[in-house]
């Protein structure tokens, strides 16, 4: 069935996009991420345009954490005060991404800046998760078990900052400026890639603050909900990209399929399950690279008037 | 202003060519339909345009042609040449092109190239590189004519603009009739539509009108509501969005409860 999107002005299958946002949601509820990251890409690839792309995939990236918080709430693994210290620094970084990728679009670049972005970030993280898996996997195998790593929480260079905090829930003392800072980094990455960011806050929180592990997820999606839902706003309101259409086929079939990834991840081992979706991250990054360094058959591009070249 | 300086321009022309000796054939002609409508399952949609022409005087001896061209609402626009760049393929030069159609396809009873001068094509603008108005290119730029080409290599390969030869069907030097096919990747507005009939490639009639392509029901309310009010349309995407992701949560805490 074929479905008129009224924003991105585009018609386009409609079960393809339930699928679409079934299998990104399958892939987010077993591994735990948001999405985001390979939502826009697949979007990119079935030709909704880039502004749109990256607009749109907000709608699906706060369903799914939103339906993933109140899990989290339900446990109590959420550090209110440190998410909302993460969510000032997450604020003022979304506002500047718009107004950078305002300003990109302007001069023609946004497709590649939102492509280099995502080469960077996924092959980083891709390779570092592939061996990381596989050192895990070659452990489990000769010890018989999985092997707890030591708990590292000595005292680093966050620690002597000024300006100090007690987060009570995360059992910490330390200065706010960190926190604020990797905030900021993750609102950018929001409003250019259109991703919530977790795949870069979690590790942050994790080794940068030493936050205990089991609030770090909860506290995480706290601060993701919002700056995704303000990045949301904000290009509805500057750039009228947001298709609503578009975004409610994504996210029903991306909640089902959350629901269901959840169900099969507790079944499988957490080495196999990482492995996976390294794999997965690297062959993204790969076909963006690809794109970037082969000569594309089209040389040329059409881009709305107004482009200050 | 621009607006203004064209429609004055449209006129001139008309009036231009209008009074030719021996005008005594005229067109009259009829639209499948008169307006298009983009619904949400919109896919595209077939026009039937036709017509006959009347005339008080005998056929004459040179074989009769029919023109008709469908062309969509005009914007100006840019286009971006990709240049290898420290390895990788990135946007370098780029050209502004004043106006071109969003849509357009031209069709004919024989080809276009025969049954159409070159002058006449000038001055009505019916074949497609003349359907896009590009006045000045920047000094870095040397090969404008290639942006332009781009632009139509591009949209043709989309189905968007479309040089259809030998698809008007003439019967008996009076009755007419071309299909033409709207896709489903269509943008809002009045698509005008010519008739133009020919002899020895002269233009000796033609005819206008518009074809009304809107967006109706949803697609018109969410398309202006995003425009109009963008904060509300932002409020309701993020209402929509928490409301599912809160939804499907609890929904499949109740089934797994229940199960």
């Amino acid at each position: 069935m074929q479905m008129y999107l009224p924003i991105a002005e585009v018609s386009v299958n409609a079960y393809l996009l339930l699928g679409l946002g079934g299998i990104v949601g399958l892939l987010s509820g077993m591994f735990g991420v948001g999405g985001g990251f390979l939502m826009t890409p697949l979007l990119f690839f079935i030709g909704i345009p880039p502004a749109v792309a990256v607009a749109t995939g907000t709608t699906q990236i706060v369903a799914s954490s939103v339906s993933a918080f109140l899990a989290h709430l339900r446990r109590k693994t959420v550090d209110l005060r440190m998410g909302g210290v993460l969510l000032g620094g997450g604020m003022v970084g979304a506002g500047l991404g718009v107004l950078a990728f305002n300003y990109l679009k302007a001069l023609g670049q946004v497709d590649l800046m939102v492509t280099l972005f995502y080469v960077v970030f996924l092959g980083t993280i891709g390779s570092l998760m592939f061996i990381e898996s596989l050192t895990a996997i070659r452990r489990a195998r000769r010890a018989g078990g999985p092997v707890k790593s030591a708990k590292n929480r000595h005292r680093n260079w966050v620690h002597v900052l000024p300006i100090k905090v007690r987060f009570r829930t995360s059992g910490l003392y330390i200065s706010i400026i960190p926190p604020v800072i990797i905030g900021i980094g993750v609102g950018i990455l929001t409003a250019i890639m259109g991703v919530g960011g977790g795949f870069i806050m979690v590790p942050a929180m994790i080794y940068l603050l030493g936050m205990p592990t089991k609030v770090v997820i909860g506290t995480s999606l706290f601060q993701i909900i919002f700056v995704t839902a303000f990045t949301m706003l904000l290009h509805a309101v500057t750039n009228q990209t947001v298709d609503v259409i578009l975004g409610v086929l994504l996210l029903l079939g991306g909640v089902v399929g959350a629901q269901i990834g959840a169900r099969i991840g507790v079944k499988l081992k957490a080495e196999q399950l990482r492995i996976l979706l390294a794999l997965l991250v690297l062959a993204v990054c790969g076909k963006l690279a690809l794109d970037l360094l082969l000569m594309p058959s089209e040389l040329y591009s059409i881009g709305d008037a107004g482009g200050s070249q | 202003m621009i607006r203004h300086a064209a429609t004055l321009l449209i006129a001139l022309a008309l009036s231009m060519a209008l009074p030719r000796a021996g005008a005594t054939e005229e067109v009259v002609m009829g639209l499948s339909q008169s307006s298009v409508s983009i619904t949400t399952n919109f896919a595209g949609s077939d026009i039937l345009i036709f017509g006959a022409i009347k005339r008080e005087t005998a056929i004459p001896d040179e074989e009769l042609e029919v023109i008709v061209t469908v062309a969509g609402p005009s914007a100006p626009l840019t286009v971006r040449r990709k240049d290898r760049r420290l390895g990788i393929w990135v946007n370098t030069e780029a050209v502004q092109i004043d106006s071109a159609p969003s849509f357009y396809a031209v069709a004919a009873t024989g080809k276009l190239a025969e049954v159409l001068s070159q002058t006449e094509d000038l001055r009505h603008r019916i074949s497609i590189p003349l359907a896009i108005r590009s006045v000045g290119a920047p000094d870095t730029v040397g090969d404008a004519q290639r942006f332009t080409e781009a632009l139509i290599r591009i949209r043709s390969d989309n189905g968007l603009y479309e040089q259809l030869d030998d698809s008007v069907d003439l019967q008996e030097q009076t009755l007419f009739r071309s299909s033409i096919r709207l896709p489903a990747n269509l943008t809002e507005g009045a698509y005008r539509t010519r008739i133009f009939l020919t002899r020895g490639s002269e233009v000796i009639a033609q005819y206008e009108t518009s074809i009304d392509v809107r967006k109706v029901g949803l697609e018109r309310y969410l398309y202006t509501m995003a425009h109009s009010q963008p904060l509300l349309y932002g409020l309701m995407a993020l209402v929509l969005a928490v409301a599912a992701g809160w939804g499907a949560s609890a929904f499949f805490r109740v089934i797994l409860r229940q199960g």
